[in-house]
């Protein structure tokens, strides 16, 4: 009989997937970041604030948050699982983590469209 | 560390890891100071290093990416810090993070898709990550510098 933990592995193909979908994500819009940057080797301010006030640019860029925030809980997760034994110090990472990574999005909104 | 203690260490390790085993303790936890690790280990250890170091600037790069945004004055004040050398060696640390975890993972996403799975084409992709991400951060750093 195998002693399952609350904290234990979800035997999850979703999260595999997810992490590849979003690393995906996060390369289509760090490759059009660096292309812009390299297009425009003397950004001021002006121009930098003129890319984000586009609602599409403001989309894009929470998407890619939300992808790096996702990415982060399944990559920090996966660590904490190999390497923190007790169950309950597991646990208590967990909650930390995943209360930061909320913040941050609540964050990363009011970055964008609170400018 | 010489060859016997290696050894050693080799046979606590699988002993560790088949005792976990027959008693069914789920997840397997490693001990990391017995592990020696080839080429193709080191790029994923240090994906994992990397990560959670990116993870935990998370707060920084979202200040950062705030304050360029806010006002001319906290765009200015961004720029101020970025100058100390302390930041500039932070930025560096960061930036290595960065290309080691991105081109980490892009030899992930490829072996996933069944490229370079073959043992000699893993160790020639494991150095290509070293040398990319290394190059690439000696490259931004100067830069910065």
């Amino acid at each position: 009989m195998v002693d399952r933990v609350v904290t234990g592995a979800h035997y999850g193909l979703r999260d595999w997937l997810a992490q590849r979908v979003t690393a995906v994500l996060m390369v289509t819009y760090i490759l059009f970041m660096v292309g812009y940057l390299l297009l425009h080797p003397h950004l001021g301010y002006d121009q930098w604030i003129a890319l984000f006030s586009s609602q599409v640019m403001r989309t894009f860029s929470l998407l890619f948050l939300l992808a790096v925030f996702y990415h982060a809980w399944i990559g920090v997760r996966d660590v904490v699982m190999d390497y923190i034994s007790s169950a309950g110090m597991r646990l208590t990472i967990y909650v930390v983590v995943i209360l930061a990574l909320l913040f941050y999005v609540i964050w990363g909104v009011q970055i964008l469209w609170g400018m | 560390m010489s060859v016997f203690r290696y050894r050693l260490n080799r046979v606590r390790l699988r002993l560790i890891i088949w005792e976990t085993a027959m008693n069914k303790k789920r997840p397997i936890h490693l001990a990391l100071h017995l592990i020696k690790l080839p080429l193709s280990g080191l790029v994923s250890i240090l994906h994992r290093v990397s990560g959670l170091l990116l993870f935990l600037a998370l707060p920084l790069l979202l200040f950062a990416l705030q304050y360029s945004l806010r006002s001319i004055e906290t765009y200015t004040q961004l720029l101020t810090a970025l100058h100390y050398p302390c930041s500039k060696l932070l930025l560096l640390v960061l930036l290595w993070a960065f290309l080691h975890h991105f081109c980490a993972g892009l030899r992930y996403l490829a072996i996933d898709l069944d490229y370079g799975v073959e043992l000699a084409t893993a160790r020639v992709t494991a150095k290509w990550v070293f040398v990319v991400s290394g190059v690439a951060t000696f490259i931004l750093g100067v830069w910065l510098w």
